[in-house]
């Protein structure tokens, strides 16, 4: 018994210390790039970051989320070397450099079954402030409306409140999602709910055959041609920030994301590609 | 009795062991005060109950509509799961011919080891929209307690099963001897000397359940609201934090420490309880 205690221990040891001078050694070859910030960028982050490493063998891009304002006070703060917000700078954010790499939308959804084909911005805001709670009452069913809304401190969240000039503590929501996917799902499980979520996931998901419908918006309809060519009032910029002017792999790595090499990877978030 | 040699390297090794487990813990607690300290300072504890809602980037920590949300639906989970737990419990141990409890004990701890968000996808594609045709929106705090219910029942059971089998067969072949039914030996010397063990399993599933987050997180549609009818939309503690943290900063995520605080102090007083009531058992 002692000797296989022994035996055990000297595994142990000699396992970590061999772990251990592994990333020491590593480390001294390897350079690291850490992103952190919006959910909605990581997953194309981490594409593009797999892509610069395959032509960029000692560089390993490490990719975190946590949110767009996470991004924004890890850039500021050097915690990241480069942040990842998916909205526009706010005024007080504006000490840092952006460079958009993309732009998504927000479309609002309704389920296929439903028979109201537009909404105008004043229904919307009636529905989504609790002022409207029929479906008659703008042309549809006699039937409750279930209003979907997102999580306080989502970038979509305050998109979606900035575009129609509300206050969170407006919104009267039956239903509190988290990410995309659980709005779509959603919608498609409950035939009298609206909801809104990224145009590039809602295009895909109808796409598949999710019961889903887009709704235009002020007459535009809800599509990753009409955010391409920025005509779609509802969207946003998807933006790389930085605190100084990137230089070494940081400043190679802000131009990779921001060229024509990345526009498929682009294009199969459902993102839409910034015109070059 | 003096230890030999291997046993006190041994001895050494599992206070060690023992050390690390209980020093995380110590430390986690440490880490949720020293989050949410800063916010305290400022912002007075009745706070938190008095504020006309929770919207945290306003300014607005109201938590009562989730610390209730949180117990209704243990309690609603623990109301239901208890009797289906017990009675399957009963039914193993006393009525089912050895080959089916066998089998059926399989089945339940199987169903013991399905991941929770898999309850939760399959209550937001197959339950939610059920109960929405019978009263929209479908995601509710019925809903939640049914997949926690779900979730629970194998706890219950298997802890209730695994009393059951722990009462002396002494007990047993005497209530037999004295000519008791079989329902008379259950409810007569069974249940009784069963007792703590089951209560202690039921509360061990309570704790399950208040810290159950994904599955509820997209079955109850996380609306901070004190719920008027069992089809009302509800929020919970867990499901806050999990639907917040990921995007707060400064107050706000203070804010999701003072809630974890706060769940953190329910699940203590729930495990002090349990706790106690088994340590009636060996003494008692």
């Amino acid at each position: 018994m002692k000797k296989l205690g022994i035996v055990v221990t000297l595994i142990v040891l000699i396992g970590a210390v061999w772990g251990f001078l592994r990333t020491k050694s590593d480390d001294t070859k390897i350079e690291k790039l850490v992103l952190t910030g919006s959910s909605t960028i990581a997953p194309l982050a981490a594409e593009i970051g797999k892509r610069f490493e395959s032509l960029h063998s000692n560089v390993q891009v490490d990719v975190q989320t946590g949110g767009s304002s996470r991004g924004v006070s890890d850039a500021r703060a050097g915690l990241a070397d480069i942040g990842m917000a998916s909205r526009a700078l706010k005024d007080d954010e504006k000490d840092l450099l952006k460079f958009t790499v993309a732009l998504d939308g927000i479309s609002v959804i309704l389920n296929k079954a439903n028979p109201v084909v537009a909404l105008n911005k004043q229904q919307i805001i009636d529905i989504y402030t609790g002022k409207i709670i029929n479906w008659k009452e703008v042309g549809g069913n006699d039937a409750p409306i279930t209003v979907v809304s997102k999580a306080e401190g989502r970038s979509t969240l305050e998109l979606f409140l900035h575009y129609f000039g509300l206050k969170n503590t407006d919104v009267k929501p039956q239903v509190i999602i988290g990410d995309n996917q659980q709005g779509i799902k959603t919608v498609v499980g409950n035939p009298d709910a609206i909801g809104y979520v990224s145009v590039g996931t809602a295009e895909y998901e109808a796409s598949q055959g999710a019961a889903i419908k887009l709704l235009p918006l002020e007459g535009i309809a809800a599509s990753v041609e009409n955010v391409r060519n920025r005509s779609f009032p509802l969207s946003r910029p998807l933006n790389l920030v930085t605190r100084v002017e990137p230089a070494g792999i940081a400043k190679d790595f802000v131009e990779f994301a921001r060229s024509p090499q990345v526009n498929d990877l682009i294009e199969a978030q459902y993102f839409v590609p910034v015109p070059h | 009795m003096s230890l030999s040699r291997t046993d006190r390297q041994l001895a050494a090794l599992l206070l060690g062991c023992a050390l690390l487990a209980a020093t995380i813990v110590l430390l986690i607690l440490l880490f949720l005060v020293k989050e949410s300290w800063p916010m305290l300072q400022h912002v007075p504890l009745i706070r938190f109950v008095t504020d006309a809602s929770w919207h945290p980037v306003d300014g607005l920590y109201q938590l009562t509509p989730m610390l209730s949300a949180t117990l209704y639906s243990t309690l609603g989970a623990v109301l239901l799961a208890a009797p289906l737990g017990i009675a399957s419990a009963l039914f193993s141990r006393y009525y089912a011919p050895p080959f089916l409890a066998g089998c059926y004990r399989r089945l339940i701890e199987l169903l013991a080891g399905i991941p929770s968000v898999v309850y939760g996808f399959w209550g937001l594609i197959t339950l939610a929209p059920l109960i929405g045709r019978l009263h929209p929106p479908g995601v509710s705090l019925l809903t939640g307690i049914l997949v926690l219910t779900l979730m629970i029942l194998p706890t219950v059971a298997l802890t209730a099963d695994a009393a059951l089998a722990a009462v002396p067969v002494a007990y047993l072949r005497g209530a037999a001897a004295l000519g008791l039914s079989r329902w008379g030996l259950i409810s007569g010397v069974a249940l009784p000397a069963a007792r703590s063990g089951i209560i202690a399993g039921t509360l061990l599933a309570a704790g399950r359940a208040i810290g159950e987050t994904m599955a509820v997180l997209m079955v109850a549609g996380n609306v901070v609201q004190q719920p008027q009818s069992l089809f009302d939309p509800v929020r919970t503690l867990t499901a806050n934090i999990a639907l917040e943290m990921a995007y707060a900063t400064g107050e706000h995520r203070a804010a999701l420490f003072v809630s974890g605080l706060a769940l953190m102090v329910m699940v203590l007083v729930l495990v002090g309880t349990a706790e106690l009531l088994s340590r009636k058992r060996h003494y008692g």
